[in-house]
Order: C-alpha cells, then structure tokens, then sequence
C-alpha cells in the first residue's frame, strides 16, 4: 500500500515481534511499521479491535507499542535504532512492562 | 408546572440527589430533582468511588455504624439497579487497605484505629493490622518499602460514573422529572407547598430535600436548616488501562474494572475546581510508585481536580426544619458510600415526612451548637 520514497537513509535493522524488517535511518518505528506492511501494531483494550498508526504526529496514540520491553509508547514519536525490539500489543498493557 | 405537580422536591443532581431521588420513586413519590447546568462544580463526576469502612467514624461513633450498614446494603442496591436499568456499576468489595511507608506510618494508623474501636458504642468492623508478609500475601506487587498495613473486610469500590449513568437511567424509568439548568435561586413555603424559584420557572412541591452538596450551605438557611460546610479540593491522576494485577483498593490508589489505576486522596484548601497543583499529583504518583513499583513506567492518561463535599466535621447532616416541616438536609462527604443509604434508608423516611431518630439523630447539625443540644 505504502511505497518509500527513492532518497531514503541507510538501512537500520529492527525486530518486530521478533521478526527481522528492514528499516531505514530517519524512520520512526512508526513509518518503519507501516514501510513493512504490518497492517496493525496492536489490538485496543476495550473491544479488541485491531489499530494501525494513523496522525503520526504524536496526538491520536493509535500507534502505541512495546519498545525494547518498555509498554504503551508512542511508534510515531521514535526513531528507529539498530538492535530495537518493537513488540506489538494485545489489549491491556501489563504493568511493569 | 401546575401546583403540587410533585410530592418531593430534590435540588441537586449529584450522587446524593438521584440516590434519594431514586428512592422517593421507588416509595410511590411524585419526584423532581432540580439540578445546576453544565458549569456546576460536580463532585460527582469527580470522586474516587471507594465504598468505604475503614477510619470512617472516629470522633462520632455511630457514622461507623450508618457507614457500615449502607456498605453492607451495596451488594443489593447494585443488584436492583441493575435489574432495572441492564447497567453494572461494577460493585466490588473485596476488603481494602491502608498502606504505610515507615514504622512511623504504620504506627500512627494503627494509633487511630486503637482510639477509633475504643469510643464507647463502636461497631466492631473487624480492621487489621497486617505487618509486611501478610499484606504481601494479598498484594503480592507492593515495594520493598511497604512495611505494612491495615486491612478492612468491609471495604470495597464502584465505577462510580456508571454508577451516576445508573441512577440517572434508573429515576428516568422510574418516572422522575429531571430539570438540568434549573439552579434554585429561593425557596419559600407558602400554603402548605414548597416553592422553588429558578430562572426557568417556579417549582412547587410538598416537600423538599436538599442534596445540593456544599451548595446546601446557601440554601438551607431558606427553610430554617443550617449545614455548615467546608469544602476543599481533591485530585486525582489516573493510568492508562492496563491488566487486573490490584485484588484489594488501596485507600489512595485503586485499580478499577476497566483497568486503569486511579490514584488520589491529595486535601487543598483551594476551592478552584479548574486549577491543577502539579506537586500534588508528583507526590501523589511518587507515593504510588512506591507503594506499586511496577507502576513507575506506566503512562498517566488523565489529571483533574474535584471539590469534595465536606461537613464542617466531615461527618454527614441529615435534618428536617422545625420551621419549615416537610424540608430536609441530606449533607454528606461520603455521596457513593453512603447512597445505599441515601436511597434505601433516608428516601423512605422523606416519603414518610418524618427521619426516624433512631437512626440519623446523632446527624442532626444541631451538634454545632453546645448549647442547644442538651
């Protein structure tokens, strides 16, 4: 659906779910997300239903994920970094995650 | 509206209002509640929602006993209303406690309770001292810093908005004239009736109970009633949803039924609901992380503050005029733990004209004044 631009930067690698993607410097992990064709980055707890980043700016908190163990943080609001394990999220997060 | 259109008067459109609001109906009462508009101070949508015991009655015994007979009535309140209405308040009342940090704090709480059961006429609510390893068998999340605490049976907790969603359905189906945006400016009696004078109109009633919070204190003296009130401001910070790991509230911290983690019992003298102290809710959520580390990364969602309620000696004034015979007080801090009460105990008595003294005489605000109480 969605397609990078040509000028992209260098390629960074990151986990999601424990699977390998190809990200790029400059990327949030939102964009990176989206970039892999992961259509939902969590599941809400109220309904279960499936969300994906949408304002990618910081303001609807859609793209909440789990990053390098650390719950319910905003993928549109960080970037990318070699080794970054994003995990995606089903329903209520767990304290202490 | 037509003269003697309504039975009971009720001002006020809070927790305590559509409580006994509730329960006039249910008596076969003819019932208006009479509320403010949208920029009313609004403990109601505010509070903590705890039903709770513990403490409650130091200094007046028998608020223990009338505290522990409507904690004792929730289970079935919140079974009618959910009868009538589909709608679970999420009632609960798996015991609570008090945390303490410090040798001190645990001392010091369980000096209070020590004095508390020792009141001549005390009902025995069975509160515990618990050290650490006993409290940790119950919370088993709590920090290396928590050396105890103690804990009451009794205590429990609600959602408290459902709950006002709930009464608020329930008066409807009951047949219950609810008047928003009609602050009460007078009220007068004349001719055997009640007239309550708003912008919108005149409203006359047989009677009238006036539910109206610390407004009480600007509307009793119309009908020869006094309820001194001293109101201050609460607040409250609260996390995103996150999965059940609290079994017991906390009297400062609860987790509720849809996850999130409410933290609060902060006291300011301010009475501006609008304004936010930001070093209150710091030590508020710094106090919570100590009490529940692995609350330290949790994101905060929502910060507010709320006006309590309060009586000058934060225990509750029910009372009916001398003057003016068919009008009554019901004042009170504790609007959720006390509205199986309100509802099931004190509405009854309004739709019967008179408060039976063997309850609510110790409530009387006549307790303000030495002199006339002999």
């Amino acid at each position: 659906m969605f397609k990078r631009l040509a000028e992209t930067g260098a390629a960074v690698a990151i986990t999601v779910d424990g699977r390998q993607i190809a990200a790029r410097a400059g990327d949030t992990v939102a964009a990176a997300l989206i970039a892999a064709g992961i259509d939902h980055c969590r599941t809400t707890p109220v309904s279960g239903a499936p969300r994906a980043p949408y304002c990618l700016m910081g303001v609807c908190f859609e793209c909440l994920v789990t990053v390098d163990g650390v719950g319910s943080r905003q993928g549109c609001l960080v970037p990318v970094r070699d080794g970054m394990a994003v995990e995606t999220q089903t329903g209520k997060r767990e304290a202490g995650r | 509206m037509a003269a003697s259109d309504f039975d009971v008067a009720v001002v006020g459109g809070g927790l305590v209002g559509v409580a006994t609001a509730w329960g006039l109906a249910r008596e076969g009462c003819r019932v208006v509640v009479l509320d403010e508009g949208d920029r009313a101070v609004r403990a109601s949508r505010g509070n903590f929602a705890l039903v709770w015991v513990q403490s409650k009655g130091l200094g007046l015994p028998e608020y223990a006993g009338w505290t522990i007979r409507s904690s004792n009535a929730w289970g079935g309140f919140a079974q009618t209303l959910k009868e009538e209405t589909g709608l679970d308040v999420a009632f609960q009342r798996p015991g609570g406690f008090h945390l303490a940090l410090s040798g001190k704090e645990l001392e010091a709480r369980a000096n209070i309770l020590k004095r508390l059961h020792n009141q001549p006429g005390i009902v025995d609510y069975k509160t515990e001292i618990m050290d650490r390893s006993q409290v940790a068998k119950m919370l088993p999340d709590i920090g290396p810093e928590v050396v105890g605490g103690s804990f009451c049976p009794l205590d429990g907790h609600v959602n408290s908005l459902r709950l006002f969603r709930t009464l608020h359905t329930a008066i409807k189906a009951r047949g219950v004239t609810y008047l928003p945006s009609h602050r009460v400016e007078t009220i007068t009696k004349e001719g055997g009736e009640f007239r309550l004078a708003t912008a919108q109109g005149e409203i006359r009633a047989g009677k009238v109970a006036l539910a109206a919070g610390n407004a009480n204190m600007r509307l009793a003296p119309m009908v020869g009633l006094e309820a001194p009130m001293k109101p201050e401001r609460g607040q409250i910070v609260v996390t995103e949803r996150l999965r059940p790991f609290l079994n017991h509230p906390v009297v400062t911290l609860r987790q509720t039924d849809e996850g999130t983690v409410m933290i609060g019992d902060s006291k300011e003298e301010s009475i501006d609901p609008a304004g936010l102290t930001l070093g209150v809710s710091a030590t508020e959520a710094e106090r919570a992380v100590r009490l529940f580390p692995l609350l330290a990364n949790v994101n905060v969602v929502r910060t507010w503050s709320a006006i309590r309620v309060m009586t000058q000696d934060g225990f509750p004034i029910y009372d009916e005029s001398e003057t003016h015979p068919g009008a009554f007080t019901i004042c009170c801090h504790s609007g959720v733990t006390l509205a199986a009460n309100h509802a099931l105990t004190v509405a009854p008595m309004i739709a019967r004209g008179a408060l039976d003294t063997s309850l609510v005489a110790p409530f009387s605000a006549r307790r303000f004044h030495v002199q006339a109480t002999g």
